[in-house]
């Protein structure tokens, strides 16, 4: 059978054609439907994890018993898993180890384009990279196969084109395995320094084995054309440097960790003008010069931003630099926005009115920062408001001290989001800390969380209680409210900001993308424009609903976006805003 | 040659839909395909592209500037925005519907008069189609992306009978003629 797959669908396909027993992963662009495809199989076990470290820390746990494992994230999330990360370069796998990592070269979802190909050789982790859906399928299961045999963990390197790019692929069935069952070894589990000494000379001599397995990869394969130019490529690039460069000769690298030393000499020694196109960092440029061979590199490949065909064309210079036309300027840009009735809107307005400093995190609540919100200071990475907010604190004399807010979603508090309160009651802070609780994973599109009281596989579970939970850690001031109280929202952020010490302010509504709110029968709201004055007060909500006519000086509202939340008719001093009757 | 398709819109207007439609389109016929798109911050109401490109044999899922042989817009702003990548001899199918970005509503920017004026003085094969008068002719605003889907295969070497296949299976059993009637309208389209 053959199908039109994602790369992402195919990272499913693979593992579960390759037996995997066990799939665990925290949802983040490009890499979500990963997991999404995988608890389709329900003869693997799937589970969200509340952050990519537990999930590191589980999958190896499920390693130790046995079990076949992958781990998925998107890159940065190798950040936050990058402690148990490196120490499995040196335990390696007795159940396998297969961790997907999801780059996002030209930042289409994510807040740097960092290369974490970086990550496989600073951790000894061999690494694939497929240049598209059907060898994705294939290297997960080849990769499950190489974990157990070479007593490693294993990385699968994508990107956003790969992850979100559809290509044909053919099925296989799946293979079974059983799982091996648990075994009690710490020389090799426990890392000790005395263990890890001897771990890690394992490790690099794992590597020399992997490098040959790498010089006879079928998948690392050479294309002579026309022999003047050499072009050496993985991933993506690939699919670019074929479609741009037809007749050059091309060294395909599907397996680029250790890279095929012997492989690359080869080639190196049959091609005229010798060439490396990678998208990023001079990941294989590095380590081909290092063998000193001589290889042109971001010299012509740009290093910033992901590539195209045409970059490629434009670097080996066979066509001239594209000319655009400027006529596009005058298309306005269109930002994602929070959506009409967006129950984090009331929060962003309050933050506004007051002129807060509002230290932001990583969530479509991200979007509060555009205008005319304009209700966010700074975002870095997850769980980072909580820190940041505190760490501003510290910084400003009390005289000229602005009053500081740190805005976090509730998938993201749990995320990491927790620490960092602890850090502010322990170390007498005295922030205020708005928790966003819209009852879902929104950003990525609607995954389950601790907060849900759903398991990825549907499953009933222990919903957490965020109340509870944050009075636990030692907060006294703890208040929950309904978002949809346009002033409630604002007079209580205005007394807890004012208060000595630290509170919690849990502002809940559920998303209004999630599939049982979008079904509720709505009210519509119109503006009378006999009563509009054009004062903006609504238009400073920053609902996709609303418009302002610049030239009736009359707000308006489109009947077809508008979900009935209210908060325009409510910020409204003129009773300009009514609900269309008989609208329900 | 390969066939490099674009389909422009806003989040939320179903271009992924359309998009994934053309593409089992071209597989049913037995040409090679690949499709790109990014998913993510773009479902918030920001501007979508999918690029499809099929053929006896596709590399890149990726049309760069300069390379579409025919774009469909769901949004005239959103012709004009992915203009540069377009061939000069290329096709530009806009719907003629416009929706305000976030800017425009509060103010902040202004709409422009005649984005489809302007393309037409630098592109000589522009179809405009008002999608939603179409399909509220038939009587259901929501065929109008099937129409649009229609007119886009007016200008493919595709076997219409794929077409039909594909909408048989993928819409509810129930609107499947009125589909197909919607399909036959943009099909039959003479902008």
């Amino acid at each position: 059978m053959k199908e039109l797959l994602s790369g992402n669908e195919a990272v499913a396909r693979g593992a579960y054609e390759g037996g995997l027993h066990f799939a665990v992963a925290y949802p983040g662009t490009p890499s979500t439907e990963i997991l999404e495809n995988i608890s389709k199989y329900k003869e693997i076990r799937s589970q969200w994890a509340v952050n990519e470290k537990t999930s590191m820390e589980i999958g190896l746990g499920a390693s130790f018993g046995g079990a076949k494992t992958l781990i998925a994230m998107k890159h940065v999330g190798l950040n936050v898993a990058a402690d148990p990360f490196f120490s499995i370069g040196y335990i390696g796998a007795r159940g396998a180890i297969v961790i997907v990592t999801a780059d996002d070269p030209g930042m289409h979802s994510s807040q740097n384009e960092q290369d974490n190909r970086n990550y496989a050789r600073s951790a000894k982790i061999p690494m694939f990279e497929p240049t598209d859906s059907q060898e994705t399928k294939e290297f997960v299961k080849i990769a499950l196969g190489i974990s157990e045999e070479y007593d490693t963990p294993v990385i699968i390197r994508i990107t956003t084109r790969i992850c979100h790019s559809k290509s044909i692929v053919e099925f296989n069935d799946r293979k079974e395995f059983p799982i091996k069952g648990y075994e009690k070894n710490v020389r090799k589990n426990l890392i000790l320094p005395a263990h890890a000494r001897i771990l890690h000379k394992k490790a690099e001599e794992r590597l020399i084995k992997l490098r040959e397995y790498s010089n006879n990869f079928k998948y690392n394969t050479i294309e002579y054309n026309d022999k003047k130019i050499g072009i050496i490529t993985s991933g993506i690039s690939y699919q670019y440097v074929k479609e741009a460069m037809p007749n050059a000769s091309v060294l395909k690298i599907g397996f680029s960790w250790p890279l095929p030393d012997k492989l690359i000499r080869e080639f190196a020694d049959n091609v005229e003008t010798l060439y490396v196109v990678e998208e990023n960092d001079p990941f294989m440029e590095t380590e081909i010069k290092a063998m000193g061979i001589n290889i042109i590199g971001k010299d012509i490949i740009p290093i910033t931003n992901e590539l195209n065909p045409r970059i490629v064309k434009e670097a080996f210079k066979t066509v001239e630099p594209f000319a655009p036309l400027d006529i596009k300027e005058k298309a306005p840009i269109r930002p994602p926005a929070l959506c009409p009735g967006c129950p984090h809107t009331s929060v962003f307005r309050a933050i506004n009115k007051l002129k807060l400093i509002a230290t932001g995190d990583i969530g479509c609540y991200t979007l509060g920062a555009l205008p005319p919100l304009s209700a966010m200071d700074t975002c870095v990475d997850m769980g980072a408001s909580i820190g940041n907010a505190f760490g501003i604190e510290i910084s400003q004399p009390k005289s000229d001290a602005r009053k500081i807010v740190a805005v976090i979603g509730d998938s993201t508090f749990y995320h990491s989001g927790i620490t960092g309160l602890i850090d502010v009651i322990y170390n007498k802070g005295k922030i205020t800390l708005i928790i966003l609780d819209n009852s879902i994973t929104a950003m990525t599109g609607h995954q389950d969380n601790p907060g849900t009281g759903k398991t990825l596989m549907g499953e009933d579970t222990v919903k957490m209680d965020l109340k509870k939970l944050v009075e636990g850690l030692g907060i006294k001031h703890v208040y929950e409210i309904n978002s949809y109280e346009l002033e409630g929202v604002e007079e209580l952020i205005k007394r807890e900001t004012n208060r000595d010490e630290p509170s919690v302010i849990i502002a809940r509504n559920p998303c209004v993308l999630l599939p049982e709110i979008r079904k509720k029968p709505k009210d519509k709201y119109r503006v009378d424009p006999d009563k509009c004055t054009g004062c903006q007060l609504c238009v400073k909500l920053g609902c996709p609903a609303i418009s302002f006519d610049k030239s009736t000086k009359k707000a308006s509202i489109s009947e077809q976006y508008c979900v009935g939340c209210t908060l325009c008719v409510q910020s409204c001093k003129f009773d300009a805003i009514n609900k269309i009757e008989g609208s329900l | 040659m390969n066939k490099r398709v674009i389909i422009s819109g806003v989040g939320g207007q179903g271009i992924l839909l359309a998009s994934d439609i053309l593409s089992d389109v071209c597989l049913k016929a037995g040409f090679d395909v690949k499709k790109s798109e990014v998913h993510g911050m773009s479902q918030r109401g920001g501007n979508v592209v999918s690029h499809v490109v099929f053929g006896e044999k596709v590399y890149s899922p990726l049309i760069s500037e300069g390379d579409a042989d025919v774009i469909l817009s769901f949004e005239k702003v959103e012709a004009l925005r992915n203009i540069d990548f377009v061939k000069k001899d290329g096709v530009m199918i806009i719907n003629d519907l416009e929706i305000y970005p976030l800017p425009v509503s509060c103010g902040l920017a202004d709409y422009p008069k005649n984005p489809i004026g302007e393309i037409k003085e630098h592109l000589k094969n522009v179809i405009v189609i008002n999608g939603q008068e179409e399909a509220e002719k038939l009587g259901n605003i929501k065929v109008m992306n099937v129409i649009l889907l229609g007119v886009l295969a007016s200008h493919l070497d595709i076997d219409k009978d794929a077409f039909i296949q594909t909408i048989r299976e993928k819409v509810p059993q129930k609107t499947i003629d009125l589909n197909l009637k919607a399909f036959d309208v943009g099909y039959n389209y003479k902008g």
